[in-house]
Parts: structure tokens; sequence; C-alpha cells
């Protein structure tokens, strides 16, 4: 099962990767999403994807049981992931706004002012 | 049980006034008010944990009286209560040139308040314990400076803003992946914890694996060769105040991470990772210094200054001797407090000619006579001549070098000060002497320029009173080479 999910993780990082590399701002935000997306597998897969109960003691029942810490990582982390997914969609909208561009090769800067 | 709760009140202080400013929408005044007083608290709050910690004591609290492993903990040692003192005084000044630089509009829409959730975040990071805290508080200010980055909506502002987004958030999936390994190794996340375990663990060549992942993590973060690519080009779009709050604290966070990692974490072979991190010291400073001599924007030849001050710091952690640690941390403080003037004075050309272009200015020194010399002493503080602060962390630093036989990281750190002493008289030469290339107008500008006074009067103090400053960071580098003291403040005695 671990060497499912790890490979599915590679999966996801090399499909985030090839986006991240993608001239359409779009495209660069699909694959950030993907990486974040592999990330939390991987720490899901850390603590091993053993079968147990949930981490609360029982009576009668040595165990097995999960291991929370990774499932607590897991839930910050994707409450983080969700907050800085909005704000970047929200950033590149406002870009293609006001650049009307969605092209990153047109977003260079080069030509800017000397700041 | 010893409680001494109140060592997060760095964090919970700016935390209310943040709240407090999202609810006073639009009444400016009152925002400036509550800013001001809570990072004149934070302030009082800083130097009284300083005076606390300085006999070597750590102190340390576990969140909600969790058992120790298991909670959160939160611990101040010297070089954080540096840290926390130094952070404090800079986002006060940075704020008080905000008053008189940022406009209305941008005001309206919350600068204030995640001004100070930037300083939550960057002082949960100084203060936590806990690797996986420390990753949630560095997304809290990373958030917040996105959003201080992208506010006011200019086109280069938002083109630079989303390339340093993306680099920031690869970065933190990154850091995710190193604690997600390293729990994988040790079963723990908390860092005193985590240095015990790391010592006993069998998969040292996996550890060794985990700490370049830290150092690449912190290492773009902090701008180090050759992860620096995404700092000249974002950090001189932003209004100068940012400008000059993320040039003088937020890369900073970045280096105390690594010096914390490198020494309490992954100090088990130093002959391979601390050598590692003396050639990216070396190859910093040049590519950094390079890279400012070549530009003619004000803001982003400063830009580039940060990559090449950077490497210093990491020179001192390379060296990895008590003297060369305190050293790192010394040019860290002086870094931070020059920078910012530096930073700060540089916005104020902005704010009264409308450019920092140096084809575009010129004679500044007859018309603004004040800002001419405090960018002067800036100037020459970071270049390192006394009595500034900057000869003194230079000495340090140089002498800790000769100690350790790195002759010719000596060699590379003297060079880069020439340059830098170039590079600082390249824009004193073009903006403030000669003519003037054109009219600029009389006004008044002594309260803007204010802050960045007050900072070069600390460089000023720091370097004359460098005997006491030196006893202190010693002290922190002796603390932070035995990490036995630190292991054994957090978890024996919460």
């Amino acid at each position: 099962m671990e060497l499912v999910v790890i490979l599915l993780i590679g999966l996801l990082f090399g499909g985030g990767l090839w986006l991240v590399l993608q001239r359409r701002l779009l495209k660069v935000v699909f694959g950030t999403t993907l990486i974040s997306h592999g990330t939390l597998l991987l720490t899901m897969t850390m603590g091993r994807l053993k079968a147990g109960r949930a981490p609360v003691l029982q009576d009668g029942y040595a165990g097995p049981y999960v291991d929370p810490v990774p499932q607590a990582l897991n839930l910050t982390a994707i409450v983080i992931g969700f907050a800085t997914t909005a704000l970047i969609l929200t950033l590149t909208y406002r870009i293609f706004a006001e650049h009307e561009t969605d092209d990153l090769d047109q977003l260079r800067g080069v030509d800017d002012e000397v700041r | 049980m010893k409680l001494d709760n109140l060592i997060i009140l760095p964090v919970l202080l700016p935390l209310a006034g943040a709240v407090i400013n999202f609810l006073l929408k639009s009444q400016l005044n009152r925002q400036k008010m509550v800013s001001a007083v809570t990072l004149g608290l934070n302030l009082v709050w800083s130097l009284l944990l300083l005076a606390r910690v300085r006999s070597g004591e750590i102190l340390a609290f576990s969140a909600g009286d969790w058992p120790v492993p298991f909670g959160i903990v939160f611990a101040c040692d010297i070089f954080s209560a540096l840290m926390l003192t130094v952070s404090a005084l800079v986002s006060l000044a940075v704020l008080f040139y905000a008053f008189q630089s940022i406009d209305a509009e941008r005001a309206k829409f919350n600068f204030y308040a995640f001004f100070l959730l930037l300083l939550m975040g960057v002082n949960g990071s100084f203060l936590t314990g806990d690797i996986f805290n420390l990753y949630v508080f560095f997304e809290i200010l990373l958030v917040a400076s996105y959003v201080l980055m992208a506010l006011g909506g200019e086109k280069a502002q938002l083109r630079e803003t989303l390339k340093y987004m993306v680099i920031n958030m690869l970065a933190s999936a990154l850091f995710l992946i190193g604690v997600a390994l390293l729990y994988a190794v040790t079963g723990t996340l908390n860092m005193a914890d985590l240095a015990v375990k790391i010592r006993t663990a069998s998969d040292q060549g996996l550890l060794t694996v985990i700490a370049m992942i830290f150092m690449v993590v912190f290492g773009t973060k902090a701008a180090i060769f050759p992860l620096y690519f995404w700092l000249p080009q974002s950090y001189p779009t932003a209004p100068p105040a940012v400008n000059a709050v993320l040039g003088g604290l937020l890369t900073k966070v970045g280096v105390y991470c690594l010096f914390r990692v490198f020494t309490l974490l992954f100090p088990f072979d130093p002959g391979y990772t601390h050598a590692i991190l003396r050639f990216i010291a070396g190859a910093t400073m040049v590519t950094g210094i390079i890279g400012a001599v070549g530009q003619f924007g004000m803001r982003s030849l400063l830009s580039y200054h940060i990559v090449s001050q950077i490497g210093y710091m990491i020179m001192g952690l390379g060296i990895f001797t008590p003297l060369g640690i305190a050293a790192g941390i010394f040019h860290l403080i002086h870094n931070m407090i020059v920078k910012t003037a530096l930073f700060l004075t540089a916005g104020v050309t902005h704010d009264l000619t409308g450019t920092t272009n140096l084809h575009k200015l010129g004679g500044l020194l007859n018309i603004y006579p004040l800002l001419g010399w405090t960018f002067f002493f800036a100037g020459i503080s970071l270049a390192g001549a006394p009595p500034l602060s900057g000869f003194f962390s230079k000495f340090a630093l140089i002498i800790a070098g000769l100690d350790a036989k790195n002759y010719f990281l000596v060699a590379v750190a003297v060079l880069t000060s020439l340059l830098t002493l170039y590079s600082m008289m390249k824009i004193f030469r073009y903006a403030f002497w000669g003519e003037a290339a054109q009219e600029f107008p009389q006004v008044k500008y002594g309260l803007r320029l204010a802050p960045a006074v007050v900072l070069v009067v600390v460089s000023l103090v720091i370097g004359l009173g460098a005997n006491g400053m030196l006893e202190l960071v010693m002290a922190a580098g002796e603390q932070m080479m035995n990490p036995d003291i630190y292991i054994r403040a957090v978890l024996l005695e919460v």
C-alpha cells in the first residue's frame, strides 16, 4: 500500500513541477497545488498507513492505534494551503486584469524603470 | 513546573494589535495609535526578556501545560531575545516611517494590521521550540508579506509578488517534506527532543539528506547563493516602507533558522555540512556584491547588498566556533539595524524626489544635507568603518576566520568589504554629490527621516559599546555551541 502511495506522490510531484515550469499563469498555480497535495500525502504516509483505531483510549482494547500526529500536521497544512491557494488565485486574476496577459514571458519585467 | 507564560507576549501583542486594527476599519488615526502602542510595548517587553536571559538562563513555556515533548514549546535563550529586541526596534522604526509615507488608500486596506501580523510571525519564529510550529509561523509571516508586497496593486508590484509567492510556496512544500521526514526518522517534532534523538538515530545518512533539505528551505528564504535570484527583482517593487521591513527583517528570519537548525539539530557532521555552508558564504558574498556594483537603482543596489551581507552571517555559522557563531550573530544584529536605516533613507529619497534611479538624481547633499549625511553614516557602517557597529562585527568575523584557519574565506570577506565601500560610494557620488540633475522641491522631511537617524545612532552606540555587545553575543555563541544547555532547559525544567 505504501508503495502505491509513494508512486502517486512521485506522479503528483512530477506533474506539479511540469506545470510550474509552464508559461501560462493558471498552470503555474495548478502546479503549486499539485505539489502541495503531494506533500500532504507524503506527510500522511510518514506515519505509516497501518490499520488501527482512532487514537482515543478505549476499555479492553490494547491496540493498534493510528498515529495522530501526521493527521494533525496535515489538517494544519491543508488549512494553510487552502488560504495561500485562495490568495494566489486572487493575485493571478488581478495580474490578468492589470496586465491583460497570462503569459509569463510577457511578465518578465526587464524593460522596467530602474528602481 | 516553571511557568514563564509571558515569554509568548511578543507573539500575542502583535496578534491583538492586528485584530483591533482589522476592527478599526477606516479609523486610520486610531489604527496608527494601536500599532505604535503595540510595537512600543513589544520593544519594552523584548528588552525585559533580554535583561532576564542574559545571565544564561533559558526560559521555556509549554502551551496548554502539556507534558514536554508532546505539546508545543516556546523557549527563549540569549539569541532569541537578541533577535526579538532588534526586530522590535527595527519594526518600530519602519512603523514610524510608514506613518509618514504610506498613503491613506493602502492604510485603509489594512496595511497596519498586516504589518503587525508579519511581526507576529517573525517573533513566533524566534521563540518557538517546535519545528512544525516554526513552519506555521513561517507561513503566517509569508502570507502577511505577500499581502504587503501586493497591496496597492501597481503593475510591477503584482507581477513580482506572484514570482515571490510561487518560489516561497515551493520552498514551504519542501519545508513540510523536511518536517515529515524528520518525524519519520525520529518520531518527534520538539526541537530539543529532536536534538537528543538525532544523536542516537541509526540512519545518519538520511539525516544528512534532511539537513540539506532544511538548508535549501531556509536558504531560499534567507537568499543565499544560488537561491537568491528572486530577491533583487521583487523587493524594490514594494512601497519603500514595505521594502525596508522586508529587507531589514524578513530574510534575517531565514538566517536565524539556519543558525538555530545547524547548531541545535544538525551539528553531527560539521566536516561535511559546515564546509558546504562556508563555500556558500563565500559565493553569496561575491555574487551579491558583484550584482550590487552593477546596479543603477538605489533600491535594487541595496537589495543585492542584502544578499552579499547574508554571506557574512553564514560565514560565522560555517566557521562553527563559539567566536564564529558570536560574530555571525553580531553581524546579523548590526545588519538588521543598518540595512533598515539604508532602505529608509532610500525611501525618503524616493518620497522627496519621486525616483531612486541614480541617473536622475544628483546634488542632493546641497538640498537635503541631513538626508545625505544619514545615508553616508549608514553606508560606511555597512561597509565597516570604525567606530560604527559594522567595523566590530566584521572584525570579530575575520578574527574568528583566522583562528579557524579559513584564510581564503577571510580574504574573500575583506575583498567584498572593499567592494561594499565602493558601491556605497557609488550611490553617494551619483545621488548626493555634484550638480543637481533637476529641480527638487524644498520641503520639510525631518519627521520622515527621524527613524533612520535613530537607527544610525543605535549603530553608533553599538559600535562605541562594542565590548558589552561582544560579551553578550559571545554568551549567546557559547550557549548555542553547547546545545545540551538548551535541551536540558526545555526537556527538564518545563
